[in-house]
């Protein structure tokens, strides 16, 4: 690991003084990788560069637009006829941030079936739920910028859950909305808000992968590489398997944000906000969905706050509510069923979020919810006390010789 | 007074697109030129649809968001856009009397609104306000079926639905009962190029002129796509066989 690696003098130089270059190749060639990573382990890569997508549109998205509630529109469509290509950069910045939720909601489905947030990577997974938080909020504030109907009353109503605290709910609102009602005041700091956390995300998305290379990366089958000849190193070989990923990737993306742009936003974005009218349906954007149904499942505010709140949070006790000692779903049948109905109930979860609160949608609401939580409280835990798994390889280079490279 | 007042402000606020899909609307599916990967404007039916426009819509809809100099893309050249703008009153100043005064538009205003301020929208207008047509198709759900099933969609009432008085029945407006009068009746616009000038021919004319209003680089975005997804598909391919050929002595 020596700078003597180096052929080139001046890398040679600047490496003996500050080791960046033996920083990287380290990562590329020294850092062990589990051989049989399929391409569900591609989704890091993606959320990382749809972060750095989303933070270069938004940078200079933000060289036009104005925080101001008689200006926020117009400059948003300024943006859109008048600064040179502002429609595809700023086009971009809302599908990046659709396709960002689509990412991450597979790397953490990922991350549920294969076991990743169990021994010793609970707290890389913990940081991960972190940055899905941070992610929410920044969403959140960001769609409230263009100041059109939904961002308005998105933000009334999201901001209005906060009053379901007792005591301190009041006045914490009024902290959120910056006066006592969603205006100037509460654009702006959303502004600053959507501006800064970001770049916390790129400082938790740091200890994320700082975290992730203690141990490395979990793989489809769970067990720990055993030596050299289960892992392979992550240049080439991870980095052209990225490649495709991010191929494929900007290919939908570019489908999305070039033929259909506004097919994950909502028509009603495009009027100006107006406090005096309420738009029929007061939905959030997509990907808030299931956590909106189990919001509005609860007959009591408070309620179903704390329940849209639980939600998330019981993702940070997850790792020790299934204890069971195997990871990868491919070891454990009964596991897996349940993963897939926890998919569907989170499917349908989305679903109702964009149903009106009444009828039958109430009724599958509450049983949704309910799914949701015994699946993580009681389920689980018994799972992991009661399944029968079924017998874990020896090593990874056993199944990956045995299975003629379908898992790579 | 205020009663219909109220009854009129209901009715434009339920324009909400998350109603289009609900109840007894009556949506037209239309194929438009603009539609599809490889869709582009008609700039003969956006001509008329802007003549359709200024002759009857412009009396009480605002088109704030486009200026004359937009014109370019419905092609006219840079006399005719001076021309068109010059037809126009527009208010400037103050001048150095401090007086604001009206002078002949150029290029590079905006279209006047028909009216000063909401408020005065609203007076003029049974207390309904007739929206801003920049983003209108891109404002509802299905857009430009929706625009193009309103205007076409002005229909006596059917047994036992009362229509209060200064209310329309209309089949595809949500909840049926719209403040806007019947705007189209046939042969409203005579257009200079002879063209067919029925409610269906006028209504497709102005959805072709709204839709190019609320997304006026469609055109360009679209041929950028198709070169984008060409691009990205040759390096997918790529990406693949190269990832096959240094995976291959892994296995």
């Amino acid at each position: 690991m020596s700078a003597e690696k180096f052929q080139n003098p001046v890398v040679r130089w600047i490496d003996h003084r500050l080791p960046v270059f033996s920083m990287l190749d380290h990562e590329k060639y020294d850092y062990p990788v589990p051989k049989n990573l399929n391409y569900m382990w591609n989704f890091g890569v993606l959320a990382g560069m749809a972060l750095a997508i989303m933070i270069v549109t938004g940078i200079v998205l933000a060289m036009s637009y104005t925080a101001h509630v008689d200006y926020a529109f117009e400059s948003v469509e300024r943006i859109m006829r008048d600064v040179n290509h502002g429609w595809l950069i700023r086009y971009i910045h809302m599908n990046t941030a659709s396709f960002f939720f689509i990412v991450v909601y597979i790397h953490i489905l990922r991350g549920l079936y294969y076991g990743s947030y169990k021994a010793p990577r609970e707290l890389l997974w913990i940081l991960g739920v972190v940055i899905f938080l941070l992610m929410m909020a920044t969403a959140f504030m960001g769609y409230v910028l263009p100041w059109g109907q939904m961002s308005f009353w998105g933000a009334t109503v999201i901001t209005n859950l906060f009053s379901a605290i007792p005591i301190v709910g009041d006045s914490i609102v009024t902290l959120l909305w910056g006066g006592f009602s969603v205006d100037n005041a509460t654009l702006n700091r959303f502004f600053s808000l959507h501006y800064l956390l970001p770049f916390v995300i790129s400082g938790v998305v740091v200890l994320h992968i700082v975290a992730l290379h203690r141990f490395g990366s979990n793989n489809p089958i769970g067990i720990d590489a055993s030596g050299p000849q289960d892992t392979i190193s992550f240049h080439p070989y991870y980095t052209i398997k990225d490649m495709v990923g991010i191929a494929v990737f900007l290919l939908l993306l570019a489908m999305t944000v070039f033929f259909f742009p506004n097919a994950m936003g909502h028509p009603d974005n495009y009027i100006p906000a107006n406090a005096l009218q309420t738009p029929a349906h007061i939905v959030p954007e997509w990907y808030f969905l299931p956590f909106y149904a189990i919001l509005r499942a609860v007959p009591d505010k408070l309620g179903g706050v704390l329940l849209m709140f639980g939600a998330i949070a019981v993702l940070f006790i997850l790792p020790w509510l299934d204890k069971s000692p195997v990871r990868s779903a491919r070891f454990r049948p009964l596991f897996r069923i349940f993963f897939w109905l926890f998919l569907i109930d989170a499917i349908l979860l989305g679903y109702l979020g964009g149903k009106p609160a009444e009828g039958i949608y109430v009724t599958l609401s509450r049983i949704a919810t309910a799914w949701y939580f015994l699946h993580f409280l009681v389920i689980l835990p018994l799972l992991s006390m009661f399944e029968t798994t079924k017998p874990l390889p020896k090593s990874i280079s056993e199944p990956v010789l045995g299975s003629s490279g379908r898992s790579a | 007074m205020l009663k219909r007042i109220f009854a009129a402000m209901l009715a434009c606020t339920l324009a909400g697109p998350a109603m289009a899909a609900s109840g007894n609307v009556e949506l037209q599916r239309r194929d438009w030129s603009f539609s599809g990967p490889f869709g582009t404007f008609d700039k003969a039916a956006m001509q008329r649809g802007f003549q359709a426009y200024r002759e009857v819509c412009a009396g009480c809809h605002s088109l704030e968001l486009i200026a004359f100099r937009n014109f370019a893309d419905l092609g006219y050249n840079e006399a005719e856009i001076k021309a068109i703008a010059a037809q126009y009153e527009v208010q400037d100043g103050p001048n150095d009397d401090g007086e604001m005064f009206m002078r002949p538009g150029i290029a590079a205003d905006r279209i006047p609104s028909p009216y000063p301020n909401e408020n005065a929208a609203r007076a003029g207008n049974n207390g309904a306000l007739p929206p801003d047509l920049s983003l209108i198709t891109k404002a509802r759900a299905n857009g430009p079926d929706y625009l193009f099933s309103l205007l076409a969609g002005y229909k006596e009432a059917p047994e036992g639905v009362t229509v209060p008085e200064g209310m329309h029945y209309n089949a595809a407006y949500p909840g049926n009962l719209i403040a806007m009068p019947q705007p189209l009746y046939g042969e409203d616009v005579t257009y200079s190029d002879g063209a067919d000038n029925s409610v269906e021919a006028i209504s497709s004319d102005l959805v072709q002129f709204l839709m190019w209003a609320a997304e006026p680089k469609m055109e360009v975005r679209k041929r950028i796509g198709v070169a984008a997804v060409f691009f990205l598909s040759i390096f997918v391919i790529f990406s693949y066989l190269a990832k096959r050929r240094i995976w291959a002595d892994v296995h």
